[in-house]
C-alpha cells in the first residue's frame, strides 16, 4: 500500500511542477508543452491507482512475478499499434505538404499550416514516430526470440514507449505552434531532448538487460545492429542538441556551436540519423524477418560481420558530403566524400546478405507477397546506397545539391526501404502478436505492394527529373556568359514535377490505407475468403505412366 | 546449444552451427566481386587523400599533391570568364551610357548581361518578366516612368536608388500623409478623390470633384502639375492615364491621400559594378518603355511641366 501511495504522490507532485512551470512560462507554447506534461502525469498517476490490486495488498500477497516462459509481448502490440497511427499522419502530411509545393495556396494564410511548420510534422512523423515506433517494437520482439528470454525489466519498457510516445506528441505539437531548434531531423526544443534523452538510456538499459540474460550463447546479428543504433543515436541526439536555454520557463535555447562547426556538427547529426536510423537498426528487421519469413538460413555469416564492422566503422565519417563547396574547409569535405564512397561497398553487403538469403526460395517471391515487399525494399536499399556515394563525389554534388535530386534519392530509400521493409513486418507481427491464423487478407497486401511500388516510381522519378532539371537550369550560361534563368523560372518549370509527385504520393498513401484495413480486420479476428496466391498447374491427362508403344 | 554445423541441401552449403529462434547462417564466403569491389574502393581513398587536402595537422590541413582547393578553383574558373568577356566588358564601361544605343553590338550585350543581373537582383521586387507586382512594385515593361525613362534617369535610379536617407544622391520625395496628418479631413479627401477619378476619366464631373478641383491646385498641383500630369523631378506620378501602381479605386485612391506608401528602392551604386549597372540599365530600358534623351535645354529645366512626364500614380 505504501508503494502505491508514494508511487501516486509522485506523479501528482510531477503534475503540480508541470503546472508551476506552465504557470511561469515565459512564452505561450511553453505553457501548452508543461500542461501536456501534466496531463500525462495525472494519466500515468490514475493508472497507478485504478491498477493497484488492493485486495493482494490487503492480504499481505506480494505481486506475482511475471511468467518468465511467455515472451512479453504487450509493449510490441502497442508499438505496432503506434505505428500505424504515426505512420498515417506522417503520410497525410507529406501528401498535404507536396500539394502545398504545387499550390501555395494550400498554406491557407494560417501560421499553423504553413510548409515551414509541417514539414517538420512530415518528417519526424515518418522518421521518428512511425520509423521509431516500428523499430522500438521490433526490437522489443527480435530481442526476446533470438536471446529466448523475456524482456528485462518490464516496467521500464513500458516507460519507454509511453515516455517515447509523449516525446512525438511534445514534438509535433511544438512544430505547429513554431517552437524550434531550426536544426534539421532534430527540431524539438531543450526540453523535449532532455526527455527523449532519459527515455533513450532507459531504452538501452531494457535492450541490453534482455541480452545479457539470454539463454542463447551468441548474439544474434539482429541485436548487433539494432545496439549499434541504440547507441550511436544516443550519442549523435546529444551532442547536436548541446544547447543553452535561454531561460528555463521558456522553449528557446541557443546552440552550443556556431559557424560552420554548427553546420557540421548538425550534417554529422543529420547523415547518421540517416545511417544509425533508418539505415542500420533497419537492416536489424532485415535479418530476423527475411530467413524467418523465407524460411532460409542466412546467406553469409561471415559477409554480415565485414559488413557490419565496415558500415558503422565508416558511416559516421560521412556527414560532410552534405557541406561540399561550403564555408566547410576542404580537407573536411575530401574526407567526407571519400569515406561516402567506400561506403558503398559496405551497405551492399546487408543488401546482398538480405537478398542471397531467398537462395532455394525465390519461388516465394511469386507467391508470397510479403517476401515481395522485403525483395523490393533491398531492392530500393540497394539502389540508394549506390545513388548515395555517387551524390556525394563533389562534381555531382556541385549539380544535385540543393535540388529535388536529393528529395527523390531520401525518398527512393524512405519510401522503398524503410517503408517496405516496416509493412513486411508488420504484416508479419500482427496475425502472430494477436493470435490470428494468418492475416485478414493476403491479396490486400498484393494491392499493398503494387500501389506503394508504383507510387514510388512516380515520386522518385519524377523528383529525379525535377531535380536534374533544377540544377542544369540554374547552371544554364547563355552564349554571352551570363545566366539565362532566374529561380522563379526553375520554380515554375517544375511545376508539372510536382504534380505527379504528389500522385505518386497519394498512391502510396492509398496502399497504407489497405494496410490499416487489413491490420483492424486481422486484429478484429477475421478471415477473408479468397483465392490463394498461387495455383500450381495441374493436367490430368498427362497425370498417367506412358504406355509402351509396339514397333512398327 | 552445441555448435551443430550440417551441410544445406539447397545450396550445399556448411551453416556456422549458430541457430537463433530457427533461423541459421550458412558459411558462405563472401562474394568475390564484393571485396574487389571493397578494395578497389579503399585503393581510389587511399589515393584521392593523398592527391586532395585531407589531413587534419595541428595548424593546417595537408594540401594534397595536385594542390588543388575550391577557392582555387573557383577564382580559376572566375579568372578564365572574366577573360573572356573582357574585349566586351571593357568597351562597355569606356562607352558613355547614352551612347550605348548607337553602338547595337555594345547594346546587345548590355541587354544580355543586364538581363542576367536583373533575374539575380531585381527579380524578386520587379517580377521574373520586369512586370512589376500590382500595388507593390512599379511595372518597368511600359512607358510609364516615374523618375525618367531614358538610359541615363535608368542608370541614374539604378546606381542612388529611391528615397535611401543614408545616400546623398538618392531620389528623393516625400508626399504627405495628408489624413493621418490632419492636413485635409475626411470628407475633403472625398472631395480630392472624386477630382482625381475625374481627370483620370473614371468619374462624370460632380460637386464634389468640383470641390476637389480647388483642393488639388492648392495641395498637389506643385508636385503633380496644375492638370495633374505628373512631375518627374520628384517621382510624382502622372494621375490622368489609366496606370496607377496603389490603386486607381476610391478605396484605394483614399487609402493613399491618408497615408502614401512613398516606395523605396536600394542603391546599387555600392554593390554592384558600374558596367553591371550600365548592363541593368540597358536591360531596363529594352523592357519596352525606354524612351529617347530629353534635349540638353529640357535637362536643364528639370521641371514638372516636361513633355511626356508621365509617371505611375
Amino acid at each position: 500500500m505504501d508503494g502505491v501511495v508514494l508511487k501516486a504522490g509522485g506523479w501528482l507532485g510531477l503534475a503540480l511542477l508541470a503546472l508551476v512551470m506552465a504557470a511561469l512560462a515565459v512564452d505561450a507554447p511553453f505553457a501548452v508543452h508543461m500542461g501536456i506534461v501534466a496531463v500525462a502525469c495525472l494519466a500515468v498517476l490514475w493508472a497507478t491507482v485504478s491498477r493497484a490490486d488492493f485486495d493482494g495488498i490487503a492480504r499481505g500477497i506480494l505481486k506475482m512475478p511475471a511468467d518468465e516462459g511467455v515472451y512479453d509481448d504487450d509493449p510490441i502490440r502497442w508499438g505496432v499499434i503506434a505505428t500505424i497511427f504515426w505512420g498515417a499522419a506522417g503520410l497525410i502530411a507529406g501528401l498535404y505538404i507536396a500539394l502545398q509545393l504545387a499550390y501555395p495556396a494550400l498554406n491557407l494564410g494560417f501560421e499553423y499550416t504553413t510548409f515551414g511548420r509541417l514539414r517538420p510534422l512530415h518528417t519526424s512523423g515518418v522518421v521518428f514516430a512511425f520509423g521509431g515506433n516500428a523499430l522500438i517494437a521490433t526490437s522489443f520482439y527480435v530481442v526476446q526470440r533470438t536471446c529466448r528470454a523475456r524482456l528485462a525489466f518490464p516496467g521500464a519498457a513500458r516507460f519507454v514507449f509511453w515516455g517515447y510516445q509523449l516525446f512525438l506528441v511534445l514534438a509535433a505539437t511544438g512544430y505547429l505552434m513554431g517552437v524550434t531548434e531550426a536544426r534539421e531531423y532534430a527540431e524539438p526544443e531543450w526540453y523535449v531532448d532532455l526527455w527523449l534523452t532519459i527515455v533513450w538510456v532507459v531504452y538501452f538499459v531494457v535492450f541490453v538487460g534482455t541480452i545479457v540474460k539470454r539463454r542463447e550463447p551468441h548474439i544474434y546479428v539482429a541485436n548487433w545492429f539494432y545496439l549499434s543504433f541504440i547507441i550511436t543515436i544516443a550519442m549523435l541526439h546529444i551532442v547536436n542538441n548541446l544547447s543553452v536555454p535561454a531561460t528555463i520557463f521558456g522553449s528557446k535555447s541557443y546552440s552550443a556551436f556556431a559557424g560552420v562547426q554548427d553546420a557540421l556538427t548538425q550534417w554529422w547529426y543529420g547523415h547518421n540519423a540517416v545511417a544509425f536510423f533508418l539505415t542500420v537498426p533497419f537492416l536489424a528487421m532485415m535479418y530476423y524477418f527475411v530467413p524467418k519469413q523465407a524460411e532460409r538460413p542466412i546467406y553469409s555469416y561471415r559477409l554480415s560481420i565485414i559488413h557490419f564492422w565496415s558500415l558503422i566503422f565508416l558511416y559516421i565519417w560521412a556527414g560532410p558530403h552534405h557541406l561540399h563547396y561550403t564555408a566547410l574547409p576542404d580537407w573536411a569535405q575530401t574526407l567526407g566524400m571519400v569515406f561516402s564512397v567506400v561506403l558503398w561497398m559496405p551497405s551492399w553487403g546487408g543488401m546482398i546478405n538480405g537478398l542471397m538469403t531467398l537462395n532455394g526460395a525465390w519461388d516465394k517471391i511469386r507467391t508470397d507477397p510479403i517476401i515481395r515487399m522485403m525483395v523490393i525494399a533491398l531492392a530500393f536499399y540497394g539502389m540508394a546506397t549506390f545513388e548515395g556515394p555517387m551524390l556525394s563525389i563533389k562534381a555531382v554534388n556541385s549539380l544535385s545539391h540543393y535540388t529535388e535530386w536529393t528529395i527523390a534519392h531520401v525518398h527512393a530509400g524512405a519510401l522503398g526501404w524503410n517503408g517496405m521493409i516496416t509493412f513486411a513486418a508488420v504484416y508479419y507481427l500482427v496475425p502472430r502478436l494477436w493470435g490470428r491464423p494468418r492475416l485478414y487478407s493476403l491479396r490486400m497486401v498484393n494491392w499493398h505492394f503494387w500501389l506503394a511500388t508504383l507510387g514510388i516510381v512516380f515520386y522518385a522519378a519524377s523528383m529525379w527529373v525535377a531535380g536534374i532539371m533544377q540544377g542544369l537550369m540554374w547552371r544554364e550560361y547563355g552564349a554571352d556568359g551570363y545566366l539565362v534563368y532566374s529561380f522563379a523560372e526553375t520554380v515554375a518549370a517544375m511545376h508539372p514535377m510536382y504534380l505527379i509527385r504528389a500522385a505518386g504520393g497519394a498512391m502510396y498513401l492509398a496502399g497504407f490505407v489497405l494496410l490499416i484495413v487489413n491490420v483492424w480486420a486481422t486484429i478484429a479476428g477475421k478471415v477473408r475468403e479468397e483465392k490463394p496466391m498461387t495455383e500450381t498447374p495441374y493436367n490430368a491427362a498427362a497425370d498417367r505412366p506412358l504406355a509402351p508403344v509396339p514397333a512398327e | 546449444m552445441a555448435e551443430d554445423k550440417r551441410i544445406d541441401e539447397v545450396t550445399g552449403t556448411a551453416t556456422s552451427g549458430h541457430e537463433w529462434d530457427g533461423i541459421e547462417e550458412l558459411d558462405t564466403p563472401m562474394p568475390r566481386w564484393w571485396l574487389w569491389s571493397l578494395y578497389a574502393t579503399i585503393i581510389w581513398g587511399i589515393v584521392y587523400v593523398i592527391l586532395y587536402p585531407a589531413w587534419p595537422m595541428i595548424r593546417s590541413a595537408t594540401e594534397g599533391t595536385l594542390g588543388w582547393s575550391s577557392r582555387g578553383q573557383l577564382e580559376k574558373e572566375l579568372a578564365a570568364e572574366a577573360q573572356r568577356r573582357a574585349p566586351i566588358v571593357n568597351a562597355i564601361a569606356a562607352t558613355p551610357i547614352a551612347e550605348l544605343p548607337a553602338r547595337p553590338q555594345l547594346m546587345q550585350a548590355a541587354i544580355q548581361g543586364g538581363g542576367a543581373a536583373f533575374r539575380v537582383h531585381c527579380v524578386q521586387c520587379h517580377g521574373a518578366g520586369g512586370a512589376g507586382v500590382k500595388k507593390l512594385y512599379p511595372n518597368l515593361t511600359d512607358d510609364d516612368w516615374l523618375w525618367g525613362g531614358d538610359l541615363a534617369a535608368i542608370h541614374y535610379t539604378i546606381t542612388n536608388g529611391i528615397r535611401n536617407p543614408d545616400v546623398k544622391t538618392t531620389r528623393i520625395s516625400q508626399m504627405p500623409a495628408f489624413g493621418r496628418d490632419g492636413i485635409l479631413d475626411a470628407r475633403q479627401i472625398d472631395d480630392l478623390v472624386s477630382h482625381v477619378r475625374v481627370i483620370s476619366r473614371q468619374e462624370k464631373p460632380s460637386a464634389s470633384s468640383a470641390r476637389g478641383a480647388a483642393l488639388f491646385s492648392a495641395n498637389c498641383a506643385v508636385c503633380h502639375g496644375a492638370g495633374g500630369e505628373g512631375g518627374r523631378s520628384v517621382g510624382a506620378p502622372k494621375l490622368t492615364d489609366a496606370i496607377w501602381l496603389y490603386g486607381g479605386d476610391r478605396a484605394s485612391l483614399t487609402a493613399t491621400i491618408n497615408q502614401p506608401r512613398n516606395g523605396v528602392m536600394p542603391h546599387w551604386g555600392e554593390r554592384l559594378d558600374p558596367v553591371t549597372i550600365k548592363m541593368l540599365a540597358a536591360y531596363v530600358y529594352s523592357l519596352g518603355g525606354g524612351e529617347k534623351a530629353p534635349a540638353p535645354a529640357a535637362v536643364a529645366a528639370a521641371a514638372p511641366e516636361g513633355q511626356g512626364a508621365d509617371g505611375q500614380p
